[in-house]
């Protein structure tokens, strides 16, 4: 009984707060997205999402299972075109040029915004070929030693190069879990991408693992603009100067990491940040 | 009584369930091995004969002046030369006392029909021993051939045995004199299909199977591979689409003679290919076995994760450079499973050769593509549809030639999957 007043208290305040509290919107975008509606067929998934992604910061966006952060991210590098039903409106720019025009190729856009999945996948093939997959294809080195350097350069960008150097022939699933993640990074990197996505690339990993990789994430924040689809919050808090909360496919609060965790302007925020649904 | 007492009672019946279920699968493959025991064994064992031949030796004079011929005559000249008359001339030296023109018809049966194309390529290949008398190793006729093996019991009634009294002491003579040799029968390997079962081959059907799955697979392969991928990756979910597919589906059921019908409609009377050739019989097996690697390699092709694809195109790569890079390799062990069946399938298909004249009687060793041909199966099939007695065991043989052709092939495919398996 307790529950059902809960959860009816929450929709309608819901509903009351249909406009994003907080700061969505910032100076230096690298991104900036206005008025996002997704729809999967007849399924709406997320409402009038309006955010922007600053250079060099690192974004992370936190909510509930199915509140369509993963969805909205996926919308950033188009991964969203795979998915025949799916139907993205409202305005996504990269730097103020918009990515679903329709002279926009969405292999050029992926280039430029790379990313990171949940589980890693490391192609079957060896460590080297796993990270010059992307400069081969892109044709972004010339010669055999200019790769060699540049899959060196990513490796040790990624953290992993003092673990594989010796092994670079060895096959990319053979390493751990962890390592795989990190090699997904260094994979990432090499095509030299603007932006990096990450959908929660620590959740199948170890603790050890997940502190390396967060770790690694502060480092990259330096050269690339970062958006961490998280379900942990200490993680966000970590890693992420400003926090968007998703709730049921709406931005509800967006903020100053420190703020969002210490303070936060609404009560759904407030909820799920102390734990009382998620 | 308490949980652990329960799960306990409840243990005793899922563990009798399994042991049920276990000895059941067990019997089921003994049984399934056991037949297959049977059967090969029942065929090696009746094949067994057909890979040793009856021979005779026999003291030929190659006399220049009788054959009119000298070691510097031409091929043309040698091959005009009556090779019968040196050997009949042979056997009448040997056994002078046959004077009845019965008795001699006898004598001469001795020896295969094919023993005079046997002493011509001799000659043909040594004309030095031309002018010289040779001891010459022929072929024996097949009666000759079932009586020394056995087949025809000597101690029968003469009434009821094919080879009557008289013919029993000429090849009794022979090999008291050691003149009858029992040798490998490379002929069988070597030959085409013949009327007489001591020269019968399985050279022509053994070449006319290969041609006609090199056929197949070139076809098959390509197009079945393009099908799958593009179906799976690239074609729009519609109702064209469905539509196809359920036609790919129907057509894996489709009887196979009617696949004859079209290719003989189609290929033959429309298109003139030749008749009974590998080329047609490859084309009409391709699109029987079309279909059933199309639904395998979707499958397989449906199978790999769809992280590898999301990995690719994170990375920026084409939709054709995630498919040819990484989902056709990861797809192409279960490719070559659907490619393995479909030309088993193929391999042993019969009646849809049956319509476009494969099942024709064909002597010579088919050299191309084009050549007139005919395949294991069917050969097992006229071999085993011919009265004379030596094509029962020549059945088996061929039958055991196409289980060896059918071990071959797929182990090579089972190596080339193993070989791409490996690249995790």
């Amino acid at each position: 009984m307790n529950n059902n007043t809960d959860q009816k208290t929450l929709d309608s305040m819901h509903a009351e707060h249909g406009k994003t509290v907080g700061q969505p919107f910032c100076q230096d975008a690298k991104f900036s997205t206005r008025n996002v509606d997704v729809f999967y067929a007849d399924n709406q998934a997320i409402y009038d999402v309006s955010l922007d992604m600053g250079k060099n910061e690192v974004i992370a966006l936190i909510g509930p299972s199915g509140c369509g952060k993963s969805t909205y991210l996926r919308c950033l590098n188009r991964m969203n075109d795979t998915i025949d039903i799916c139907k993205v409106t409202g305005q996504l720019l990269l730097d103020g040029q918009d990515i679903y025009a329709k002279d926009q190729d969405p292999v050029l856009l992926r280039a430029r915004v790379g990313m990171v999945f949940q589980k890693p996948n490391p192609f079957p093939k060896s460590i080297y070929d796993n990270v010059a997959y992307g400069p081969r294809i892109h044709g972004l080195t010339s010669n055999k030693a200019e790769l060699d350097d540049l899959v060196e350069e990513s490796l040790i960008k990624a953290g992993l190069f003092k673990e594989v150097k010796d092994r670079l022939e060895s096959p990319g699933t053979g390493l751990s879990g962890g390592q795989q993640q990190r090699l997904c990074i260094a994979r990432t990197i090499a095509v030299q991408p603007e932006v990096i996505l990450m959908d929660e690339p620590a959740s199948a990993l170890d603790p050890i693992a997940t502190a390396i990789i967060e770790e690694l994430i502060s480092e990259l924040r330096k050269n690339y603009t970062i958006v961490i689809v998280t379900h942990s919050m200490q993680q966000a808090a970590r890693v992420s100067q400003r926090t968007a909360y998703f709730h049921l496919g709406k931005l509800i609060e967006v903020g100053e990491t420190n703020q969002i965790f210490t303070n936060p302007a609404h009560d759904l925020t407030e909820k799920y940040i102390t734990g009382r649904f998620g | 009584m308490n949980i652990t007492q329960k799960v306990q009672k409840s243990l005793k019946k899922r563990y009798l369930k399994e042991k049920i279920f276990k000895s059941m699968g067990f019997i089921s493959v003994a049984v399934a091995f056991l037949f297959l025991l049977i059967l090969i064994s029942d065929i090696t064992i009746k094949a067994l004969p057909a890979f040793v031949q009856t021979q005779i030796v026999l003291q030929v004079d190659l006399n220049e002046q009788d054959l009119g011929i000298t070691q510097q005559s031409n091929v043309d000249e040698i091959r005009q030369v009556d090779f019968r008359r040196v050997i009949r001339a042979a056997l009448k030296k040997q056994f002078p006392q046959v004077k009845k023109r019965k008795q001699k018809k006898d004598l001469y049966s001795l020896v295969s029909v094919g023993a005079e194309y046997q002493l011509r390529d001799l000659v043909l290949e040594n004309r030095e021993i031309l002018g010289t008398t040779q001891k010459v190793t022929f072929i024996a006729d097949d009666d000759v051939d079932a009586l020394i093996k056995g087949v025809i019991d000597r101690n029968d009634e003469e009434s009821g045995r094919r080879v009557k009294d008289f013919k029993l002491k000429l090849i009794e003579t022979l090999e008291k004199n050691g003149q009858i040799e029992k040798n490998f029968n490379w002929q069988f390997f070597s030959s085409g299909d013949s009327r007489e079962p001591e020269l019968a081959g399985i050279k022509g059907a053994v070449l006319g199977s290969l041609y006609t799955l090199l056929v197949t697979l070139l076809m098959t392969f390509p197009v079945a591979v393009a099908a799958a991928i593009y179906l799976e990756e690239f074609a729009p979910k519609n109702r064209m689409v469905d539509f196809i597919e359920i036609n790919i589906n129907n057509l894996a059921a489709v009887p196979s003679i009617v696949f004859g019908l079209l290719g003989l409609a189609v290929f033959i009377n429309f298109f003139e290919l030749p008749r009974s050739a590998p080329i047609v019989g490859g084309i009409v097996l391709s699109l029987m076995t079309l279909p059933t690697i199309i639904i395998a390699s979707r499958s397989a092709i449906k199978a790999v994760p769809p992280s590898l694809r999301e990995a690719a195109l994170g990375l920026g790569a084409s939709k054709m450079q995630t498919v040819f890079h990484h989902v056709f390799p990861a797809a192409l062990p279960g490719i070559l499973t659907g490619t393995i069946i479909g030309m088993a399938q193929a391999l042993g298909e019969t009646a849809p050769l049956l319509m476009i004249g494969m099942v024709a009687f064909i002597v010579d060793i088919p050299q191309s593509v084009t050549d007139p041909a005919t395949v294991l199966p069917i050969q097992v099939y006229l071999w085993a549809d011919s009265p004379e007695r030596g094509f029962l065991e020549k059945t088996s043989a061929a039958i055991l030639v196409l289980i060896a052709f059918l071990i071959t092939m797929n182990a090579i495919a089972i190596y080339l999957r193993k070989k791409f398996e490996k690249k995790w």
